[in-house]
């Protein structure tokens, strides 16, 4: 049944409400919202001078109202210690977003905790401990004396390589600049880890090797630039759902049209007219269908290519754009390398090409046609290239990436205003550690060492491979039983002793087992797994910088307390350093308990001023102070200065035409089709009649760790979707809403079906990283060179369990907007 | 483009209640703490809508309420539904002021679903507005209806808020 929260009316922010900046916690867009809050026994009133808007509320708001909050934006909490309201409300004055929430970010009041309301009960409020065989509450200083011990005793027994570290990077809620400098200090510099993560992938490595190999960094240009293309070329990635309020506030009013005036304005020389744009995307998604609303179907062109072939449509594009002389001659012998080598190497034919990623030949011309093709003589087109999740985590990542930026070094499409050649971006980033160079690259397989038992002990900060690895499975199988021989041994020997419950968890130690320690904001899988678990807080419970997708700086402002006695990420890892310190004391090794000194930090400032302020990119000039007088706008890295009232930042990079190499020039790449480069996919694409790509879902954030507890997404999603053409969904007789088993090779897991009236035959879209269904299952443990995932292009078969709980209350109509209406 | 100027005259004043503590937990578990005069749901207008004449299956007709600013849909669906009145159970009522930004609503005959230009919400007329696809974290707030013995249809309630209001029934 349609779920209804029966609410008709919402609490009023009196005149005198307490205004703070926040950042969205979810997406890498990082829309501006204000926090409205006050005491619970107060109220505003609907005439203008009674409430904080200055509005008369008593009046029917007008379409696209600065005042108006659903009841998802509405919630009490605490602050001080003292019972609250709070509004989290988007903020129309915000560039980022100007007023828009996403249906993800609009439940930012909705997902925070509150014993009043219920929302998020089951947050982590006390550090746990495995004792008397379960997850027993403890104090901080029993939890982390007792992790420190360990933590000790296995780097004086194996040294730190024994030490295994699973640590988000990005920023954003669990994450940002402190939490990032945080465990990168106690990681990087007190100790030198070698075998660590990233949350979503096996290894510590970047998602886009190539182009920073290149030159090139992914974040390069400012959300303005999707206004002022002339084409967008979006590879791999579906806006409308993962980045909403980048295509709704930056790229329609192109699509539309509506921002010729401002082209007109800045380059009153060339030629303009609405944005033409194109999407690579085995699938037709929602954004495809948007643009077409926006634009019209005559400025679209969506390349339905076959899943994996990425690389061979960039080099036939690089191809043709040079055969027609649209390349940017004076750039290329100016600012860059290689070209003809790379030209040499990665020739490819539009017939070749159309062969292979099973696209019109007509299209790929027409594709670089509106890439390259100057407007007039002497008027290149400004065309933005943006890619994501189908480029990274498709087919051979090194490769595609670089014949991606390949094809924009060519036609100059960075640095120059309306171009960029950029990610798109899951989270926002917030990325300040000391050097990792001693990780090394490739970097360690962290996931496969595991299973292989290697590794004494585990660190994991808000991380779960239980959700989101490969070879699922196994993983999951191998680390219970070493974490249970350690749970076994914990519960023979009596929690008081110290001594002995150390000296136990030693000894399963060495016969394979695996003490593993959780730091994170809800319960987890793997945190079932794990013998303490400690409570973070998260954005809105202390101060947390970050950057999105533009490298916006901002400062997201503590507006409640964490619950029961979570901490700041940050302020954990110093609480273990601490620890670590008094511990390698106790043992009398002064030498090394002094290198986990520098820790003294009593709020996440503290973590801020000694990491980005000290180490970011124009980080001097950045304090708390100044930020939160930028507001929601904040300011673009890196930051080049402070004026006396606002800090200065850079709207773009590589304006200058040096790139971030020795010699400054943009590299060109050689980037060759080797088909299906993970092992065994080519095998599995012909025994198995189901591709089973997966994603993101608009309504969903992340590894829906809230979504599952909201009432308003679990209806729709009480399982995860898998989104299947109705003559494949014929073919093995099942219906909407019914259970399915995906299973291969490799692994099996569970899905929704979703019927989807134009996904293609033989091909199936998942919800990646569902607690509830978890792709990473069937997907085989081979990896690209710098073990980069590919988690798209695996094959299953598909067949049915039974019918999904709730699904006869789920509306399977069409996702689409009629534009025929 | 929601501004249609007419008498609020079918606005009744809402009347100030207060309810018992326990009266206010029942009645919205959310605001259980909420001060004493906080009223846990608003007092609604009971209003004719149009008589059962008037519909015709799958041809919605635009209504307004509670008041005259903000307006709606009733339709005929055809098709017996759980909270649908009438004697075939098939009529139900919306609002059209999209709950994410407010823009208007447009009926899909095709497939019985209110669209919104504005950001592309969807929401399933056949169950209880529902979003299918959308920005908006709440469903259509539908209007719960009855119908007297002439075949008048009245609208006497709202099962969510609507958009641009603090109150579904304006103190103005
Ligand atoms: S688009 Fe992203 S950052 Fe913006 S409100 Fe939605 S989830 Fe938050
Ligand atoms: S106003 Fe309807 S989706 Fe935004």
């Amino acid at each position: 049944m349609t779920y209804k929260r029966g609410i008709d009316q919402l609490p009023i922010p009196p005149k005198d409400a307490r205004v703070q900046n926040v950042t969205c916690d979810f997406c890498i867009v990082g829309c501006g919202y204000k926090a409205y809050s006050w005491d619970l026994s107060k109220q505003g009133g609907t005439a203008p001078g009674e409430n904080a808007f200055g509005v008369d509320l008593s009046k029917q708001q007008e379409t696209e109202s600065p005042t108006w909050y659903q009841p998802s934006m509405y919630n009490m909490v605490q602050q001080d210690g003292r019972p609250v309201h709070l509004i989290v409300k988007p903020d129309q004055d915000c560039v980022v977003n100007t007023g828009l929430n996403s249906v993800r970010g609009g439940r930012l009041a909705e997902t925070r905790y509150s014993e009043q309301a219920g929302t998020m009960v089951d947050r982590l409020t006390h550090p746990l401990i495995w004792r008397y065989s379960q997850h027993m509450p403890s104090s901080w200083d029993d939890a982390l004396s007792l992790v420190a011990d360990v933590t000790r005793r296995v780097i004086e027994e194996w040294g730190e390589d024994g030490i295994i570290v699973s640590a988000f990077d990005h920023g954003g809620a669990a994450g940002g600049y402190e939490n990032t400098w945080g465990t990168g200090k106690l990681y990087f510099e007190s100790m030198k880890i070698k075998n660590i993560r990233i949350h979503n992938r096996p290894a510590y490595n970047s998602e886009v090797h190539a182009t920073r190999d290149m030159g090139m960094g992914e974040l390069n240009n400012s959300y303005k630039d999707a206004e002022l293309a002339d084409t967008i070329f979006c590879v791999g990635a579906n806006p409308l759902e993962n980045q909403t309020n980048y295509f709704l506030a930056h790229w329609v009013p192109n699509l539309r049209g509506t921002t010729l005036v401002e082209k007109k304005r800045r380059f009153p020389a060339e030629a303009h007219a609405p944005a033409k744009v194109i999407i690579v995307d085995p699938r037709r998604t929602v954004s495809v269908n948007a643009c077409e609303y926006e634009a019209g179907k005559e400025n679209v062109l969506h390349l339905a290519i076959k899943p994996g072939t990425d690389l061979v449509l960039m080099n036939a594009l690089l191809t043709e754009v040079v055969a027609q002389g649209w390349h940017a001659r004076d750039f290329i012998a100016q600012s860059t390398s290689g070209f003809d080598t790379a030209m040499q190497a990665n020739r490819t034919s539009v017939k070749d090409a159309a062969e292979i990623t099973g696209l019109a030949p007509a299209d790929i011309q027409k594709a670089a046609k509106w890439i390259a093709e100057p407007k007039a003589a002497n008027q290149p087109r400004r065309t933005m290239m943006c890619y994501e999740k189908g480029l990274i985590w498709g087919n051979d990542n090194y490769r595609t990436n670089a014949a991606l930026a390949n094809l924009c070094f060519a036609t100059q499409n960075v640095g120059r205003e309306g171009t960029g050649c950029v990610r798109l971006g899951g989270h926002q980033e917030g990325y300040v550690r000391p050097p990792g160079d001693h990780v090394g690259r490739p970097a360690s397989y962290v996931d496969q060492l595991l299973i292989k038992g290697e590794g004494r002990i585990h660190h994991i900060w808000a991380t779960d491979h239980f959700k989101s690895t490969l070879n699922a499975e196994e993983f999951r199988r191998v680390y219970r039983r070493r974490t249970n021989l350690v749970k076994e041994a914990m519960d023979s020997v009596s929690y008081g002793d110290h001594a002995a419950q150390v000296d136990a968890v030693m000894n399963a130690i060495r016969q394979g087992g695996l003490f593993s320690v959780d730091v994170d904001i809800l319960p987890t899988p793997i945190g079932q797994a794990c013998h303490v678990v400690l409570p973070a807080a998260t954005a809105g419970e202390m101060n947390l910088t970050s950057m999105n997708g533009e490298r916006r700086l901002r400062l997201s402002e503590k507006y409640m307390d964490p619950p029961g006695e979570a901490l700041p990420d940050c302020l954990i890892a110093a609480r273990l350093a601490n620890h670590l310190e008094q511990s390698f004391q106790g043992a009398g090794d002064t030498e090394t308990a002094k290198r986990f000194q520098g820790f003294d930090w009593q709020r996440e400032e503290d973590a801020f001023m000694d990491g980005y302020h000290k180490h970011a990119d124009g980080g001097k000039y950045v304090t708390y102070e100044r930020l939160r007088a930028m507001g929601t706008n904040g300011v673009q890295e890196p930051c080049i200065g402070f004026d006396g009232a606002r800090l200065i930042g850079t709207e773009r990079l590589y304006t200058d035409g040096r790139f971030g190499t020795d010699d400054t020039k943009a590299h060109f790449k050689t980037a060759q089709w080797r088909g299906l480069q993970a092992a065994g996919r080519e095998e599995q694409r012909k025994q198995f009649r189901f591709l089973i790509n997966n994603g993101r879902k608009n309504m969903i954030w992340q590894s829906a760790f809230y979504d599952l507890r909201v009432p308003f997404v679990r209806e729709r999603f009480p399982l995860p979707p898998i989104e299947m053409n109705p003559n494949d969904m014929a073919l093995i007789g099942v219906a909407p809403g019914d259970l399915v088993e995906i299973h291969n090779d490799v692994g099996s897991t569970q899905a929704m079906v979703y019927p989807m009236e134009n996904a293609r035959e033989g091909e199936c879209f998942m919800l990646f990283s569902s607690p509830l269904g978890q792709v990473g299952n069937i997907v085989s443990a081979h990896t690209n060179e710098l073990v980069l995932p590919n988690y798209k292009n695996v094959w299953a078969d598909i067949r049915r369990i039974g019918r999904a709980p709730q699904a006869d209350g789920i509306s399977f109509k069409a996702l689409e907007y009629p534009t025929e209406i | 483009m929601l501004r249609d100027k007419q008498s609020l005259n079918q606005t009744r004043r809402s009347f100030f209640k207060t309810f018992a503590t326990a009266g206010i937990a029942t009645a919205t578990a959310p605001y259980q703490t909420a001060k004493a005069g906080f009223r846990a749901r608003v007092d609604y207008p009971s209003t004719r809508l149009a008589n059962l004449r008037d519909l015709r299956i799958n041809q919605p007709i635009d209504i307004n309420y509670p008041d005259a600013e903000s307006p709606g849909v009733l339709v005929r669906l055809g098709r017996k539904l759980s909270n649908g009145v009438g004697p075939d159970q098939d009529i139900v009522a919306y609002s059209t002021l999209c709950p994410h930004e407010g823009f208007r609503l447009i009926y899909d005959a095709t497939d019985k679903t209110l669209n919104c230009p504005g950001h592309y919400s969807r929401f399933d007329t056949e169950l209880s507005g529902q979003q299918i696809f959308g920005m908006c974290n709440q469903s259509l707030p539908q209007f719960s209806l009855y119908l007297d013995d002439k075949g008048d249809i009245f609208a006497d309630g709202a099962d969510e808020l609507i958009y641009g209001r603090t109150s579904n029934v304006l103190e103005g």
